[in-house]
């Protein structure tokens, strides 16, 4: 293939030159080009290889549906593969190198796959590799994993970065009345049309420029458009495609800010990711030319009509010299003759044998001829043709490009992404969209026109049915018919030439040939989509924009049914590729999720301590001191809590008011244990349990006055818990005068635990006298100050089973707190204490967090039967002991020792009988920690019939994930101080 | 997406929303039997068409909602508070 730029063709910008790269040499375009048309007017023929056969592959098309041109731009960690380099603008120092070749794309040796090629039809690799059934080598699965790698590289597209990306992405939402997406005639016609009529308007388009297929007409001048469109108001983004609709409404949008520009500003984002709520949603997405199936129709040089006139008329690039046309239909005269005009020599074979077209003469038209092969490989030298009804009767047109077009394809894919299926027009060779219940109207050439005129009255018919659904008008509008060509098109999909043993494709990219259609019929394969899945047809980059229709009517033509009884596959968003930055946008890093950290966290970190997520939460961890380690520096915070006192920020929890009348007989319905007696004054621990008898959470609730509570929840279903108290309240218990409301935010929180809290408290409250023993006795609560005169909430809680206290203050005094406090504490040679800590003390007293309470454990498995009242009813009495749940043999919480005491043990070991080491075993540990107490490792966790069946017996902890296994004891999961003699001094 | 306008927001993206479960159901007295509770809970219909559904504007008003949505398209044709209260609050707002 010869290519040339024109001097008097394209519009584009020739006084800028831009330089770019093309497989490491350096080329020059213009200002306005793509990639592609560089490429072409430099004359590269060959810009890739197929997937499976390494085949050259040239320029297919001059838009999103290329199936051949898949490059990858940039290096490094820009690395961007496969992009279509049809819709790349080019700009200056662009870096692209051609794909799936060793060394290059002109010399590629993994070419001989094509010489193999009857090792490589459809479903080889499975039928190969995976397909060996297990009872024959026994490895079959094995077999195709070995493989896999190997195989992925040899048939691999382009590869992607693996370095982090540096480019950030945004996302963006708006608001409108209409969404128009495509700006052709109709598309243009429609928004103007709803401007006028006051609506407000988006007009989205994938290209660069407005204008749509009139980008390709000689003379056409889209700036004159753009003011009229902008001086209506109507938002225009350009460089943006509408990929997927959606419920009421919504289309997505991925908007490509800077792809285009060679050194883009770093604080603008690469591209964005629009949700765009509309009212209604009209789609002028045009029209997809398809190409024609037979031999060799993928040497480079091939393409399609509509893209060489794009070529030629918008970038000035006329891409053959000798051009040989197979078409059955009226579409390619215009460009024949606009070709001819330019300067090349034109023939143009027309399956059809009856038609009348005016021409200026200048190219030869032969009636009732097709093209059944090609001759060359790395470049087109002729064309083997003959009489459609007569396929002895042929000859050879020397030529070095062909150009093809089998037809069109209204692109109804936005709306086939709500479920419409679209409808076979016969009299049109292609699908036709099918009206839509919603808010959606096709126009234009997606919906079958191919005159302009009548594209330009679709849109304002658009429009006026968008206006009658909006109820907004009530006006008479009426479609075009489908169609408008003079003379009718001639299906033709595939040229059958049986001699030869070439391939012919339908799927370029993929590498999808006829034969392969015929191979997955003959293996039963007929199901439109088992074709798909089989064949890999439609699969590609392109999702089928050009080879589909082609495919089905080949497998049409093998059922003996018509295309419509073969059915079509449903096309699912995104209609062109969406990257995974876009969908992610500014989620990413620090900001993947949201933080939270309490009031406190500052302080925490200034005085040492190291941090952990719990949940979104960041909580203090572990306190080190000089060199310790995270089990030094527990072990030393919870023994220290044991000897003197700790400190320990519980901000986390979950906090609710609940405030109102009937307080007390809410809280009494859905806690498991009474709440009707308890005094003001005075917190209780308290279970609440799922409609389904289930252990929902467990927390606190301190009774501040008659009819006000201060609840605490545990961190993790703190949101959970809420929301089930709104719901009880909205929905079932609508007769109940409470009210809600979450001060999680609100107070900051602290444990005080140890024998020496109170001391260290009674330096830091206003008086002391509030928290003697007589006067905050256990689960005493009270509202005094601090010094300083702070507000605070004190209660004698105890979650490690020492004297504790829990103090909440407004967040704003917490630093305050926290320096007073902990400058008393150090007074008693106190600590600061981190969640290890916290979670070694509680495992010693054997309480209960979500490490046990996962969600399928009962009020009884978790040894708490004390706590579910037998004198009320409540949220899960009726169901806690139905069914599996009274069973006898249930696994019960209870305490593990190491038989040798010197042996450790990890959360999530399996606990088995001795000779008996398999499957889910009797139990599991949940929870386990070093105990300073004890001087031993130690777990809480579950066994089948809990303590009493398991006393006395050596049981053997089975831990296969870390290949471990040790001796086990089941002992009380109350380990220390069993009687809590300390919580009450 | 869905689309569901919060009688005390206006029309918002579900994604502020969580979904609850069937509004239909009478749930039994905390003392019914087990049978009851039984049927409360665990039995439901699988309506293809409109349905009566609870969502909670959990990112927004708090506020607990009944929403008639299609199964099959997810057409909403009506939203109101759970609470009768806040029901008539709303009416009387119109
Ligand atoms: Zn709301």
């Amino acid at each position: 293939m010869k290519t040339r730029r024109l001097d008097n063709y394209g519009k584009i910008n020739r006084d800028k030159i831009l330089s770019f790269r093309w497989d490491k040499k350096n080329y020059k375009g213009f200002e306005g080009d793509t990639l592609a048309s560089a490429l072409l007017a430099n004359n590269i023929g060959i810009v890739g290889r197929s997937f499976k056969y390494h085949r050259p592959r040239g320029i297919f098309s001059s838009g999103v549906e290329e199936s051949g041109a898949l490059v990858t731009i940039g290096s490094k960690d820009r690395r961007d593969p496969n992009v279509r380099a049809t819709t790349q603008e080019l700009y200056n120092g662009l870096e692209a190198s051609g794909q799936n070749a060793f060394p290059n794309v002109n010399f590629d040796l993994a070419g001989i796959n094509n010489y193999l090629g009857r090792f490589f039809a459809a479903g080889f690799y499975y039928k190969t590799f995976m397909g060996i059934p297990p009872f024959e080598w026994g490895r079959g699965t094995a077999i195709w994993m070995f493989f896999e790698k190997f195989i992925r590289k040899a048939a691999g597209m382009g590869s992607a970065s693996e370095l982090p990306d540096p480019d950030s992405y945004e996302h963006a939402h708006d608001f409108c009345d209409l969404i128009v997406v495509g700006s052709g005639p109709a598309g243009v016609a429609a928004a103007i049309e709803a401007a006028e009529k006051k609506l407000d308007v988006i007009l989205v388009e994938q290209d660069s420029l407005v204008g749509g297929d009139q980008l390709a007409e000689n003379n056409f001048d889209n700036s004159q458009i753009k003011n009229q469109l902008e001086n209506l108001g109507i938002k225009i983004m350009t460089r943006t495609t509408a990929f997927g609709l959606y419920d009421n409404c919504v289309v997505g949008l991925l908007e490509r800010v800077t792809d285009h520009i060679s050194a883009p500003n770093v604080n603008i984002p690469r591209q964005r990711f629009w949700t765009i709520r509309a009212k209604h949603i009209i789609v002028g997405a045009g029209a997809i030319e398809r190409h024609i199936a037979f031999n060799n129709n993928d040497i480079p040089g091939v393409m399609t009509v509509n893209a060489s006139k794009h070529y030629l008329n918008r970038y000035g690039v006329l891409t053959g010299k000798r051009i040989a046309i197979a078409t059955n239909n009226d579409s390619v005269y215009e460009t024949a003759q606009q070709l001819s005009e330019a300067g090349a020599n034109v023939t143009v074979l027309d399956s059809r044998t009856n038609f009348e077209i005016e021409t200026n003469k200048c190219f030869e038209i032969r009636k009732g001829y097709v093209p059944y092969n090609i001759n060359g490989s790395k470049k087109i030298h002729s064309l083997d043709v003959s009489k459609s009804e007569n396929m002895n009767k042929s000859e050879t047109i020397n030529c070095d490009q062909v150009l093809l077009s089998g037809g069109w394809s209204p692109a109804v894919h936005l709306l086939s992404h709500r479920g419409v299926r679209p409808k076979w027009d016969y009299s049109n060779a292609c699908f036709l969209p099918s009206d839509s219940k919603e808010n959606i109207t096709m126009v234009g050439s997606s919906r079958g026109l191919w005159n302009k005129n009548d594209c330009i009255a679709s849109g304002i018919a658009g429009t006026t049915d968008a206006l009658n659904r909006l109820g907004i008008s009530k006006t008479n509008y009426f479609f075009p018919k489908p169609g408008g060509w003079k003379n009718p098109i001639q299906p033709l999909y595939e040229v059958k030439y049986k001699k030869s043993r070439s391939k012919s494709f339908v799927d370029y990219q993929h590498d999808v040939t006829t034969d392969d259609v015929r191979l997955a019929h003959r293996e039963g394969f007929i199901s439109v989509e088992h074709l798909k899945r089989y064949t890999t047809l439609g699969m590609a980059n392109d999702q089928g924009k050009m080879g589909n229709i082609i495919g089905l009517s080949l497998m049409a033509e093998l059922l003996k049914k018509e295309i419509p009884e073969v059915g079509t596959t449903v096309f699912r968003p995104p209609y062109t590729s969406v990257s995974i930055g876009a969908l992610s946008g500014r989620n990413v890093g620090k900001h993947f999720r949201p933080l939270r950290v309490t009031p406190m966290h500052q302080w925490n970190i200034d005085n040492g301590a190291k941090m952990i997520e719990v949940g979104l939460y960041q909580r203090p961890w572990y306190y080190p001191k000089e060199n310790e380690t995270l089990s030094d520096s527990y072990i030393r915070e919870a023994s220290t809590v044991r000897k003197t006192v700790g400190i320990c920020d519980i901000t986390s929890l979950g906090k609710i008011a609940i405030q109102g009348p009937d307080s007390t007989e809410f809280l009494n319905r859905i806690y498991s244990n009474g709440f009707s007696k308890l005094q003001v004054g005075k917190a209780r621990y308290g279970i609440m349990l799922r409609d389904d008898g289930i252990v929902m959470d467990d927390g606190t609730s301190w009774r501040l006055a008659e009819n006000e509570y201060f609840m605490t929840t545990s961190t993790g279903e703190a949101a959970k818990v809420m929301s089930w108290l709104e719901e009880l309240l909205q929905t079932r218990w609508t007769d109940l005068n409470v009210n809600v409301t979450s001060v999680s935010e609100q107070w900051a929180g602290v444990s005080v635990a140890g024998p020496k809290s109170r001391e260290v408290l009674n330096n830091c409250v206003d008086d002391s006298l509030v928290i003697t023993n007589n006067n905050l006795p256990f689960m005493g609560v009270t509202s005094t100050f601090l010094k300083g005169n702070i507000p605070c909430r004190i209660a004698r809680i105890s979650f490690s089973g020492e004297l504790a206290f829990e103090v909440y203050v407004k967040s704003d005094f917490a630093n305050t707190m926290m320096d007073l406090l902990w400058e008393n504490a150090k007074k008693y040679d106190g600590c600061l204490y981190g969640l290890e800590a916290l979670g070694a003390l509680r495992v010693e007293k054997g309480h209960v967090t979500a490490a046990e309470l996962d969600g399928r454990v009962t009020i009884d498995d978790a040894g708490l039967s004390k706590m579910a009242s037998t004198k009320k009813s409540y949220i899960g009495s009726a169901m806690r002991k139905r069914g599996v749940l009274k069973n006898n043999d249930r696994e019960i919480l209870v305490g593990f020792f190491p038989t040798n005491l010197k042996e450790t043990f990890n959360a999530g070991t399996i606990v088995c009988e001795k000779n008996n080491i398999k499957g889910q075993g009797i139990g599991r540990i949940t929870s386990v920690t070093y105990s300073p107490e004890l001087g031993h490792w130690i777990g809480l966790g579950f066994v089948k019939g809990g303590l009493d069946k398991w006393k006395d017996t050596n049981l053997v902890g089975a831990d296969p994930v870390r290949n471990k296994q040790m001796n086990l004891k089941v002992v009380s999961p109350h380990m220390i101080d069993p009687k809590g003699e300390r919580m009450y001094a | 997406m869905i689309r569901i306008n919060c009688p005390y927001c206006g029309e918002r993206d579900h994604s502020e929303f969580s979904y609850g479960g069937d509004a239909t159901i009478n749930y039994p007295s905390l003392d019914a039997s087990e049978k009851e509770w039984t049927e409360a809970i665990f039995f439901r219909k699988n309506i293809k068409g409109f349905q009566f559904e609870t969502w909670h504007h959990s990112n927004g008003c708090r506020m607990w909602l009944v929403v008639e949505r299609s199964t099959v398209t997810h057409e909403i044709k009506s939203v109101k508070p759970c609470h009768p209260n806040l029901q008539k609050v709303v009416e009387n707002n119109k």
